[in-house]
Parts: C-alpha cells; structure tokens; sequence
C-alpha cells in the first residue's frame, strides 16, 4: 500500500514537470530590463570594460562579501578539523 | 607520504610555480577588463602553491614558505575587501560605492564608451577588490591542502 502511494506520488509529480517543461516555452515572457540597464550603463557607471566584474564587485557586491566570508569560514573549519595534536592529553580540553 | 616525488617532477614543478604565479597575478590584475577576476586568478596560484607542495617533501616546503604568511594572506585579503568597501562612508558615499571611479587618481580614469580600450587604470575600487579577493582565496586554498598534507602525515606516523 505504501509503494502504490510512493508511485502514485511520484507519477503525478513527474507528470507535472513534464507538463511545465513541455508547455511553457523557455525564457517568455521576456523580463530583461535589469540586464540591458547593466548593457547599457554598467561601463559608464563603474568603470569597468568586463561587465560580469562590475556586476560581481559593484552592482551585487554584497554576494561577494557573502562568498569571501564562505571561503574565510570553510578554511577555519578544515583548520579545526585537521589540527595536529602532539600528545593524548591534547584532546582534554579545559 | 614522507618520501618526495622524482627529480624530474621536482624540476617541472619549480619551473612551472613562477609562470603560473605570472599567469594567476594576470588573471588578477586585468579582473576588470578581461574575463577572470580575483577568485579566478586566486585559485590558479593556489595551484601553483599545490602543485608545490605536493611535488615536494612537506619539510622543504615549510621550510621554503611558512604556514603563517598564508593565514596572513587570508586575513589581510578579507580586511582589504571589506576596508574598501567601508572606506565609501567616511567620504560620504554609501557602503559600496565606487568612489575612486573617474576621480583622476588611482584607477581613476575615465573610461570610454564602447568597444574595450584595454586602459588599466580604469574602474575604481573594482581592481582593489579584485586584489584583496585573488590574495584571500590564493591563501585559503592552499593553506586548505597544507591543512590535509599535515593531517595525514601526523595520521600515517601513527600520530
């Protein structure tokens, strides 16, 4: 009884996937004022020839903030798990 | 682990640690006028610096690049970002701003219209950023794999 309604389910939702993919044309209705503003605007505005840069630095530099302080926290977590511990009184902590 | 690869591997990968070098600092550099940036140009000379350690014994290259100055590499990379990013409000501005952008100083330049010039000195804090990113992430990863070298030595002599 319990498969039957895992491939009940899983029917129905691949049904509707196939549904959405197969009737809805991709990339319509077209929403592209943000990228011809950037087109437009980006090399006056920020300076930069290389439009991907000013967007990743400039216009959405939060994200970038976000990412460097992924990478910062990632570091200290390998640096936490891999450190080396001369004796096995080291483990003992206080 | 604690043996190093043959002279020959030894050779190439000395050799070939200061063209990469050249090659991810290019990357960096020109983040703002050709396609890369600073985590790009970063991760090639974190390449540079794996390739290194894993050519070589873990004691040569220790002995030759210390654990700290990458960690430092780090830290001062992600105190230059967000110092630049900070350095708007004092002046006036919001966070963020690009505040150097066509001022006529460092990266001031104004940039014209159109098909890429290549001029250097243009985009303002854009390159700054770029730099402080590219010395974060060339720091953070190698010091990922210094990290996991050092792990199974100690593992493998039985700790």
């Amino acid at each position: 009884m319990r498969s039957l309604a895992v491939w009940f389910t899983l029917v129905i939702l691949g049904i509707g996937l196939l549904f959405t993919a197969v009737t809805i044309p991709f990339g319509s209705p077209a929403m592209s004022d943000m990228d011809d503003y950037f087109i437009a605007h980006g090399q006056e505005q920020t300076g930069a020839n290389n439009i991907v840069t000013s967007i990743v630095f400039d216009f959405r530099g939060f994200d970038t903030i976000g990412e460097a302080s992924v990478l910062f926290t990632a570091v200290f977590g390998v640096s936490v798990l891999f450190r080396v511990r001369k004796k096995e009184e080291d483990y003992e902590y206080e | 682990m604690s043996d190093c690869m043959s002279k020959l591997v030894r050779t190439t990968a000395d050799v070939m640690f200061l063209f990469i070098t050249v090659f991810g600092f290019y990357i960096v550099l020109h983040g703002h006028l050709t396609p890369g940036g600073g985590f790009q140009g970063g991760a090639i000379v974190a390449g540079g610096f794996i390739l290194l350690i894993v050519a070589n014994r873990l004691e040569d290259f220790l002995k030759w690049f210390q654990k700290r100055s990458f960690q430092s590499c780090e830290v001062s990379g992600l105190v230059l970002f967000i110092g630049t990013a900070l350095a708007a409000i004092p002046l006036g501005y919001i966070f963020f701003k690009n505040f150097l952008n066509g001022a006529g100083g460092l990266f001031g330049q104004a940039v014209p219209f159109g098909i890429n010039s290549g001029i250097l000195n243009t985009a303002g804090t854009i390159p700054i950023m770029n730099i402080a990113v590219g010395i974060e992430v060339l720091g953070g990863l190698s010091i990922i794999v210094l990290y996991m070298t050092s792990g199974i030595r100690s593992h493998e002599e039985g700790e």
